[in-house]
């Protein structure tokens, strides 16, 4: 019944030790994705102070890498401008992972999906317009193959 | 505490296998003294295992494991039954060997029916009875579930069903060896036991079918299990099954006893000291060594690594730790959600359990618990709503 994942130590030390987790009660944006259901659930808080990430948070439910996923994906996205934080994609958080285990790529890595919607409903809010918001591909939603119900 | 995935050999199993190993190497089949003795050790592992469960030596088939065991009887006795019709009742938490066999039969023409478990994982006798049609041929409920632990009542189910009805067959794995079997008093016609689930080698297991009830080999071969399971005998997993079964059968009162003390100690532990956590299974009708629960608002697999970085191995049957990454079927059939069932935890008590592994279990758990929901969303959501 029990197959315990091989993780790589990066996702290892992330899980046992994960940064940036909570809330922001007075958060400028938030960004949920996924859906219990499925098994893992990420909600992202952000606060923007010019046009720069100054404070970045999450909560997640989930697997062990989707736990390490979202605490990469919060120190990945730092202090960073918002439209540097948009350049971030799975792919990448994955790499800076030292790798996922391949059933687990789309299920576990949503953090830079949540996180895009945090800056989305950021800039809704203030009714502004960020490249690479809106001029990309949403990649919208959990992936459906990863939770067949 | 994981128990049931892999136990560690008796030394006395391991002491009666070895002579097999080494220089008794004889083929059972030959005609000479080298042989005589290897077909000695299988007869009398037979007569262990039959003295196990209350049967007769020869009604015992040697096989390779719990899977091949349920397939043989599945698949056997389905066909061996085929012309008088083609119906099979299975219950909704069945192990997947005799789910996918079913399966498997039902692309050969076959129909299964599926009888539904209440939310303690129980089968209802008379809605098995109540399933049973001119054409069905096999029945097959497990005695205890392997994933909840509930035992299931079918000394109850064999008396319900109709005379000269359907062959019944129950899937003994996880009970056999932890608690006491007797195949007259269950009334069923065949019944899968495995090994390694009483301290026994893996690779040995059994099927039993009572004398006079027909079935048909998986395997075409030679003469050997009375051609219903041809193939060269593994010499030294027999002995070893045969071995573990004797000591088993001595063993099962004091153990059990111990078991259910520890047992309840770990549920009673956890329940009062986690909040939204539940007891999967049935309260008492479940195996001794089982404690299963789900705890809310959070995933298993988190909670295996924090637990195995505290020295606790547990199990999960959560989405996240399965291969497949699908949420438990037992579960489920239980009516606990897809999310509930991601909080899925299993510990299953062996020999070398004690009452300070369970005491040490209760309070790093809820330690584990709190970490993991005070990184939950549904948890922060929760407590937002009870606070209004």
């Amino acid at each position: 019944m029990i197959v315990m994942p091989v993780y790589s130590e990066k996702v290892m030390q992330h899980f046992m030790n994960p940064h940036n987790v909570g809330e922001i009660a007075d958060a400028d944006g938030i960004g949920e994705i996924g859906n219990p259901v499925c098994g893992d659930m990420m909600t992202f808080y952000i606060k923007v102070k010019d046009n720069r990430l100054e404070d970045v948070k999450y909560k997640t439910f989930g697997c062990g890498a989707a736990i390490a996923v979202s605490s990469m994906v919060s120190d990945m996205v730092m202090g960073k401008t918002l439209e540097e934080a948009l350049t971030v994609t799975p792919a990448m958080v994955a790499k800076e992972l030292e790798g996922l285990p391949k059933n687990k790529f789309h299920c576990s890595n949503l953090g830079a999906q949540a996180l895009r919607k945090a800056i989305k409903n950021y800039a809704i809010k203030n009714k502004i317009d960020i490249p690479g918001l809106t001029d990309q591909e949403e990649p919208e939603e959990e992936d459906e193959h990863a939770c067949e119900t | 505490m994981d128990n049931v995935a892999a136990a560690p050999l008796l030394p006395e199993v391991r002491e009666a296998m070895m002579p097999f190993l080494k220089e008794t190497f004889g083929n059972p089949q030959s005609l000479h003294s080298w042989g005589d003795g290897a077909r000695d050790a299988i007869e009398e592992a037979r007569q262990q295992v039959a003295s196990l469960i209350g049967g007769v030596a020869e009604e015992i088939f040697f096989t390779s494991c719990g899977t091949e065991s349920n397939n043989m009887a599945i698949k056997g006795m389905a066909k061996a039954r085929a012309e008088k019709g083609k119906h099979i009742i299975i219950s909704s938490i069945e192990h997947f060997s005799v789910m996918n066999s079913a399966r498997t039969l039902e692309k050969e023409g076959f129909e299964i029916t599926m009888v539904p478990v209440n939310s303690y994982g129980l089968v209802d006798p008379d809605e098995v009875v109540r399933s049973v049609r001119k054409d069905t041929v096999l029945v097959s409920i497990m005695h205890a579930n392997g994933e909840v632990g509930t035992i299931e009542p079918i000394a109850e189910i064999a008396k319900k069903l109709p005379k000269d009805g359907p062959a019944f067959h129950t899937d003994a794995v996880a009970s056999t060896g932890n608690i006491p079997i007797n195949v007259k008093e269950l009334g069923v016609h065949a019944l899968s036991l495995a090994g390694n689930q009483f301290y026994g080698p893996r690779g040995s297991a059994a099927l039993w079918v009572k004398r006079g009830v027909r079935i048909l080999p998986l395997m075409d071969g030679g003469i050997q299990e009375g051609g219903r399971r041809p193939g060269t005998e593994d010499v030294s997993a027999i002995v070893g099954l045969g071995k573990a079964a004797e000591i088993a059968k001595t063993k099962i009162p004091e153990k059990s006893g111990r078991f259910i003390r520890l047992r309840d100690l770990l549920i009673e532990g956890v329940l009062g000291k986690i909040e939204h956590s539940i007891l999967t299974g049935h309260p008492t009708q479940r195996l001794p060594n089982y404690a299963s629960f789900c705890l809310r608002f959070i995933e298993g697999e988190g909670m295996l690594m924090l637990l195995d970085s505290n020295g606790i191995a547990a199990a999960s049957g959560s989405a996240c730790t399965s291969r497949a990454l699908k949420a438990s079927h037992v579960l489920l059939a239980m009516g606990i959600s897809h999310e509930v069932s991601q909080g899925s935890m299993l510990f299953t008590l062996g020999l070398d359990n004690t009452e300070d592994d369970v005491a040490y279990v209760v309070e790093k758990l809820p330690q584990v618990v709190d970490r993991l929901r005070q990184m939950s969303p549904l948890y922060s959501k929760f407590i937002k709503e009870q606070t209004g």
